[in-house]
């Protein structure tokens, strides 16, 4: 069944868009991430402008985090007071990723940065994923003790001044690295329309050493208020939602995303770890195949106007 | 010094220079073009794939000075609403495939149809073809080049790609068995609208050849809308952004609450 996207100028079909709302909100379910970096380049696959798909993927990862967060805030789980300090520098960098993205587009290389970012972002992420948790694996194969996370133990990063105490995670940090990784995220998340859950959630384990009760909790806290904040401005500056796309979306995610959590609690940690990290290095080569081979076509046209 | 009598005299023979046009011009305007389409206000749904509309039209000839003529042809161009599309090139970078080059192709239109009843280029010459913009390759798309605007020459790679590309999405066409005749004088015309015809004002163009000269043309217009639900979500995100988002956002928040609900295991 056809139907017609009114912002996206577009006829499509409505099962097609269903099932990858589906697939994509399993796979988020599966491994608590919002699955923007998935569902982003197979709109634009179907066709969807890159502005419009960036632009409606946003209230489809606010529709998927809210119905995460609100399951996480029931268990008590999640950090309110990090995820605003992580905000704080989080709107900055949005606000630097926007300036960025217009200055690209005026110059005519935005999917040249987008296809770079992606490359460089998900090999390198989803590599140190695979490295991991097959370490883990290799590890727990020889019969050694594992130790995930060295309590106590301090790095250079707990040097820093301006320290602050997370009571619900536990921790005692100083702010600057949780401003540079809000930052970090504000700003990829405006560059390549990704709420950013599969690179916040190992950043706050490795660098901040958030316990893992309460890092997927906040990370989709976090996301949450940042998408919502993306979709409104979007909303306001470019008029480039599209509500009724976003809608199937949402619908086939959150369904989505149940499943693929019942999925993952039967799968153990690392063996979840190692797909997603085997997921996101796939994502990351086929958009480096894009960038290597010759395209079919070498000529492109898009209208100035931005929406179709 | 010019006196009243001078200027009597130069009013007449305006007058009758104008008269002695008018009976010259007579003969070559001898035809006129009845023509109708289908429908003047086309309405797209959510199930829009795509549509076809009619265009009929009648050659009406006067009767007496007429000369007769009889193998006449018919060039309908569709013409859709106009935009500015960048056409890009890419090349390769230090081993990746890059944007490297860029044309801007001002006011195009971005749906355009030629219909003809037999090939372009054996119903006038080049010449006269290219004068009166009669099919694809002779329809003028100016290019902004530094400051100016201009029109490039015909084989120029942006201009031939750019036509290709829009042909490939089905916004360009030229069918050249678009235009049938029914009788003689009385001819029919399918234009068809794909699933990405943009919305607005279509103009419609007809012109009337005969021996390689053009003898008249009639212009029309139908319009492409938006219908029902479609048009007002366009419209809120259009002219109420703040409030389309918010909603946008609320939506979110519900299905979002709404799903962990429903699924509820604890």
């Amino acid at each position: 069944m056809q139907i017609y996207l009114p912002i996206a100028d577009l006829p499509v079909n409505i099962f097609l868009v269903l099932a990858m709302g589906l697939a994509v909100g399993f796979i988020s379910g599966m491994f608590g991430i919002g699955g923007g970096f998935l569902m982003t380049p197979l709109l634009i696959f179907i066709g969807i402008s890159p502005a419009v798909a960036v632009a409606s993927v946003a209230s489809h990862i606010a529709a998927s985090s809210c119905s995460g967060a609100i399951s996480y805030w029931r268990k008590n789980t999640i950090d309110l007071s990090l995820a605003l300090m992580l905000l704080a520098g989080g709107f900055l960098g949005t606000a630097v990723g926007v300036w960025l993205f217009t200055l690209l587009r005026a110059l005519n290389q935005l999917d040249l940065a987008i296809g770079l970012s992606y490359v460089v972002l998900l090999t390198v992420v989803g590599g140190l994923m695979i490295w991991e948790s097959v370490r883990v694996i290799v590890r727990e194969r020889q019969g050694r003790p594992v130790v995930l996370r060295r309590g106590g133990s301090h790095t250079w990063l707990h040097g820093l001044p301006l320290k602050m105490r997370f009571k619900r995670s536990k921790i005692y940090v100083s702010a600057i690295p949780i401003w540079l990784i809000g930052f970090v995220i504000g700003f990829i998340g405006a560059v390549m329309g990704i709420g950013g859950g599969f690179i916040l959630v190992p950043m706050l384990i490795y660098f901040l050493r958030v316990p893992s009760a309460t890092v997927i909790g906040t990370s989709m806290a976090l996301t949450l208020i940042t998408m919502a904040a993306a979709t409104l401005m979007h909303s306001i500056t470019n008029h480039l939602v599209d509500a009724v796309l976003a809608l199937i979306l949402m619908v086939g995610g959150v369904i989505g995303a149940q499943f693929g959590a019942r999925a993952g609690q039967s799968m153990r940690g690392e063996r979840l770890r190692l797909s997603l990290g085997i997921l996101v290095f796939a994502v990351g080569l086929r958009f480096a195949y894009e960038l290597m081979v010759q395209p079919d076509d070498l000529f492109s046209i898009r209208g100035t106007g931005g929406g179709g | 010094m010019v006196t009243y009598r001078h200027m009597l005299a130069l009013a007449a023979v305006h007058a009758a220079v104008l008269a002695g046009l008018i009976a010259g011009m007579v003969p070559a305007n001898a035809e006129r073009i009845i023509a109708s389409i289908s429908r003047h206000r086309v309405q797209v749904t959510s199930s829009f794939t795509g549509t076809q509309i009619v265009l009929f039209g009648s050659i009406e000839r006067d009767p007496a000075p007429a000369p007769q003529r009889s193998n006449y042809d018919i060039v309908v161009t569709v013409s859709g609403p106009r935009q500015t599309i960048v056409t890009r090139r890419k090349g390769r970078v230090v081993g990746i495939w890059a944007n490297v080059d860029s044309r801007t192709f001002v006011n195009v239109p971005t749906y355009l149809s030629v219909l003809t009843n037999r090939p372009v280029n054996s119903i006038a010459n080049a010449e006269t073809t290219r004068r009166l913009q009669v099919g694809l390759e002779n329809i003028v798309l100016p290019q902004q080049i530094g400051p100016d605007i201009a029109d490039v020459v015909r084989d120029d790679p942006f201009r031939k790609n750019f036509v290709r590309l829009q042909v490939d999405h089905k916004l360009y066409s030229e069918e050249t068995n678009g235009v049938t005749f029914i009788t003689p004088t009385l001819f029919r015309a399918d234009i068809a609208l794909p699933a990405l015809a943009p919305f607005g004002n279509y103009d419609v163009e007809v012109k009337l050849f005969s021996d390689g000269n053009m003898i008249t043309r009639m212009t029309s217009a139908f319009e492409l809308v938006k219908f029902g639900f479609e048009q007002y979500v366009a419209d809120a995100a259009r002219n109420h952004g703040a409030l389309y988002g918010l909603t946008t956002v609320l939506m979110a928040l519900g299905t979002g609450w709404f799903a962990s609900v429903v699924f509820r295991r604890d």
